[in-house]
């Protein structure tokens, strides 16, 4: 299962860094985002709460392209239809999945969480980074979990570009507050962390439960 | 905060009960739609039968 | 056969309301820092309750269609989520008038089950849509059923999540909603609760009957025109008008 998974998980890679649709579409988004915020807010540096709040909910709106992407290839040439002919595990192609969003979360991070700190944070972000890190971590994996099943959700239904994201935003919405909660003390004074460990554990509560559920229900998206 | 009058405050509890009571009549009404559809092709599904009959 | 559960559940709903709305007004007292206008508590909250048990129930009825296989199932947990997402607008409009009338603001944040309500509200208003764009109706089941999973145990990680909020960044406590309640209001507010799940088991009993005898009907109507169709197949060479087609069943869901 878990070679299957990696196979799958490799054609996506391999796709991905051919056309390099996902996640640079991701990272600019989120650029321009911010400097929507720059000019939203009229200010020229945020900290604190703002400061948290405007990353977070920026990452997971970024999120929604993600997802959107996630399935595209195989809705458009059919791809799905021939991966279940093949001999493999269901929950392969949903680990595939999950893992290929973590991949595409994680590399548009890498790219976003500097650009704010050069274009928007007040405060230093070096010092709050390990901090920082672990929460995008954590909230990746259970970002990943739910995106992919939000995405194969809403990939057979007529309407998926409405429904994906209306499904997707609210499910979030606790990575949104333990996420902006945790950062904000961060985004205040740089490497100071209040809270953190409740906060960590609140997303990976949230990361295991959508794990679990997706990778039970995931097989009774695909039969047919 | 203190205590609304009972005169404003009456007008706020009556609100939230109409509110509810409308919201279980709205209910009904959808159901009685569906009933009233059912009816009409339960007629029409009895006419043509009862003309076959003959 | 779910019409005859309909007369008592109907009757108990009928008894168990006029009960609660005797107590609401004639028995139980006037709360002391909120006066009247608390008497929304005993609407609101079970409500609330009963609306969130609702998804959870919609989500444990889904478990079943897809264990078991049978449609059946899928359709109670559909009438289930439906019924709950329109007593959910009731406890987020109640909430709004009694937000209003005891902090003098339409909406509060710092009310940990009216803001987690919003939340589960505007992921479950996804439900219809999300079900009515798949066609293939095993599919539409199956689906609908994966949302429905997964929604309720979102519902309960999200109020975990919201309260975890509420508790850091408001340290006041509102006792509107639970607390140490004396014993006749605590009286009154399970009857209440109690009349508002007869009134939900009610309604619910009332959607699957009209559903149900509209899939009877479907049925009945199918084997008739495969009959009608033998029927002329059979006597076509000794009467050469068809009989009179039935037409086909108006699209409903």
């Amino acid at each position: 299962m878990v070679v299957d998974a990696l196979a799958i998980l490799r054609k996506d890679i391999r796709v991905e860094l051919r056309a390099r649709e996902a996640v640079p579409a991701m990272a600019l988004f989120t650029v321009t985002a911010f400097v929507l915020f720059h000019f939203g807010f009229d200010r020229d540096r945020l900290d604190g709460d703002v400061a948290a709040g405007t990353l977070w909910v920026t990452l997971l709106l970024a999120t929604v392209l993600g997802v959107n992407r996630l399935y595209a290839a195989e809705r458009e040439q059919g791809g799905l239809e021939a991966m279940l002919l093949a001999p493999i595990d269901r929950t392969a192609i949903f680990l595939a999945k999950a893992a290929a969003l973590l991949l595409y979360l994680v590399a548009l991070e890498l790219v976003a969480v500097p650009a704010f700190g050069l274009l928007l944070l007040g405060p230093d972000l070096v010092g709050s980074l390990p901090e920082l890190g672990a929460l995008l971590l954590v909230a990746d994996i259970g970002l990943a979990a739910t995106g992919a099943l939000v995405g194969a959700l809403a990939a057979e239904t007529r309407a998926r570009e409405l429904i994906g994201p209306l499904l997707l935003l609210p499910l979030v919405v606790p990575l949104a507050i333990a996420g902006a909660q945790a950062t904000e003390p961060l985004f205040t004074a740089p490497g100071v962390a209040e809270n953190l460990g409740r906060w960590l554990g609140l997303m990976g509560l949230y990361a295991t439960i959508f794990v679990l559920l997706s990778v039970a229900l995931f097989d009774f998206l695909l039969e047919d | 905060m203190p205590a609304l009058p009972l005169e404003s405050a009456g007008a706020y509890v009556a609100a939230a009960y109409i509110v509810f009571l409308a919201l279980v009549v709205i209910y009904v009404a959808i159901i009685g739609r569906k009933v009233g559809r059912l009816e009409r092709e339960l007629t029409e599904l009895d006419d043509v039968t009862r003309d076959r009959e003959r | 056969m779910y019409g005859r559960a309909l007369a008592p559940l109907a009757l108990g709903t009928a008894a168990a309301s006029a009960v609660a709305f005797g107590l609401v007004f004639f028995y139980a007292p006037l709360d002391a820092d909120q006066g009247f206008i608390q008497k929304i508590f005993y609407l609101h909250v079970p409500m609330a309750i009963v609306a969130l048990l609702g998804f959870l129930a919609g989500g444990v009825m889904a478990a079943m269609h897809l264990r078991t296989r049978d449609r059946v199932w899928d359709m109670r947990s559909y009438v289930a989520i439906h019924l709950s997402i329109i007593l959910g607008l009731g406890v987020l409009v109640t909430g709004s008038i009694w937000a209003k009338a005891s902090w003098g603001h339409w909406w509060v944040w710092d009310e940990p089950m009216l803001v987690s309500f919003l939340i589960v509200f505007l992921l479950y208003a996804v439900y219809q849509p999300l079900r009515f764009s798949i066609d293939d109706p095993g599919r539409q089941a199956r689906y609908a059923s994966v949302f429905a999973i997964a929604g309720a145990a979102f519902t309960v990680l999200n109020f975990v999540a919201v309260r975890m909020a509420a508790a850091y960044t408001h340290p006041r406590v509102f006792s509107q909603t639970g607390g140490n309640m004396p014993a006749d209001m605590f009286l009154t507010f399970l009857v209440s609760l109690g009349a508002m799940a007869l009134l939900f088991a009610t309604l619910w009993t009332l959607e699957l009957a009209s559903k149900n005898a509209a899939e009877r009907l479907r049925r009945v109507r199918r084997r008739l025109e495969r009959e009608a169709e033998h029927a002329e197949a059979g006597e076509r060479l000794a009467r050469p008008e068809p009989a009179p087609p039935i037409r086909p069943a108006a699209a409903s869901r």
